[in-house]
């Protein structure tokens, strides 16, 4: 069984990509991971189609967990969700965590072989953890 | 504007596409407007990320010359959905998806009524949220509320419906945001008109214009059947 896949989502393609650093930093190659950040133009905002395809490059029989930064980068998030052909919607989660420390604990846990609800739990957990 | 297009034998289709030319139209001249609003209480892009969107949404509608309006509408949805870059996309694309989707079931008054709200429904479902929380919601949904009433006359009172989306929008400024990026600021979001109540109250202006000009010269109403009185 494959590992879940992670995809960041942030409204500053500098964190996104940030962000993927310190999870590649932990996890190596070892998870599917994509990120992506900033409008149709480049600027501060997210993408429905940036979000689809971070979902396909980082796509995993397991699934993919989404981590967002905030506002819009999660309702675009549900609405790439939902764009998805049927047979992977269900197995896209967006994890409701801080992106960057939610990033690197979803991926820790997804590389030991997690199951989707694991890897979104434990993101989750975040908030009361302390840093 | 509208009034240089013909209309003697005006299809459903031509009639919508000047409806989504207007508003797109109206959006992008009010980009500035739109931005101000939202550096007072949100992230500021709002007024860019419509724009973007619309000019999308004109240049799709300039190369696929259909006159199939479900089509139409939701070639408008997915368009403000990929292009827009903020909540607003999602948040109006699932209006135009819903009609998009629903367009073949209005056979009449009734059925547009109830389709319209059926797509303000998809937005607030989309956007999670509900009137009274300082959005859009709180200038779609009093609309749609006023729909019956506006619509009961053969001749509609646009004007009413134009009057009510710019009086619902104004009701916004002494809300307190409790969705989007102007939750954050809490109280100090109260005094500021919200910026998609704002953007809507155009939309709707835009809207009542063309269809008040197309009541005037042709009596249309847009329903596929016609429904003329």
């Amino acid at each position: 069984m494959s590992n879940v896949g992670i995809v960041i989502v942030s409204h500053s393609p500098d964190v996104a990509r940030g962000a993927a650093d310190m999870v590649r930093q932990m996890v190596g190659a070892a998870v599917p991971l994509a990120y992506t950040g900033g409008n149709p133009d480049g600027g501060l905002g997210t993408s429905v189609e940036g979000i689809l395809e971070a979902i396909d490059t980082a796509w995993s029989e397991a699934g993919v967990a989404i981590l967002v930064d905030m506002g819009g980068a999660e309702t675009n998030s549900e609405m790439a969700i939902e764009m998805l052909p049927p047979e992977r919607r269900s197995r896209v989660v967006i994890c409701s965590a801080p992106v960057v420390e939610g990033a690197v604990m979803a991926a820790t846990e997804a590389w030991g072989g997690s199951d989707l609800d694991t890897v979104r739990r434990t993101a989750e957990e975040l908030g009361g953890a302390s840093k | 504007m509208a009034s240089t297009q013909p209309h003697a034998t005006q299809t459903q289709g031509a009639l919508l596409r000047r409806l989504v030319l207007a508003v797109a139209d109206r959006v992008i001249e009010s980009a500035e407007e739109l931005t101000r609003l939202d550096q007072a209480i949100g992230d500021g892009d709002h007024g860019l990320n419509m724009k973007r969107g619309f000019e999308a949404v004109r240049a799709a509608l300039a190369s696929d010359p259909t006159d199939d309006c479900g089509a139409l509408l939701l070639g408008v949805g997915r368009t403000l959905v990929m292009k827009v870059g903020g909540a607003s996309g999602p948040l109006y694309g699932s209006f135009f998806l819903q009609l998009g989707k629903d367009w073949a079931q209005i056979s009449d008054r009734a059925t547009l009524i109830a389709c319209l709200r059926k797509s303000v429904d998809a937005v607030a479902s989309r956007g999670k949220s509900h009137p009274g929380q300082k959005t859009m919601l709180d200038v779609l949904f009093p609309l749609v509320d006023a729909l019956p009433g506006v619509l009961e006359t053969q001749l509609p009172d646009l004007a009413r419906l134009r009057d009510l989306a710019a009086e619902r929008a104004q009701a916004t400024i002494p809300m307190l945001a409790e969705r989007g990026r102007a939750s954050f600021l809490k109280e100090r979001s109260i005094g500021h008109m919200d910026p998609g109540a704002a953007s809507s109250s155009l939309m709707v202006t835009a809207v009542c214009e063309v269809l008040g000009e197309a009541f005037r010269t042709s009596g249309a109403l847009l329903t596929p059947a016609g429904d003329q009185p």
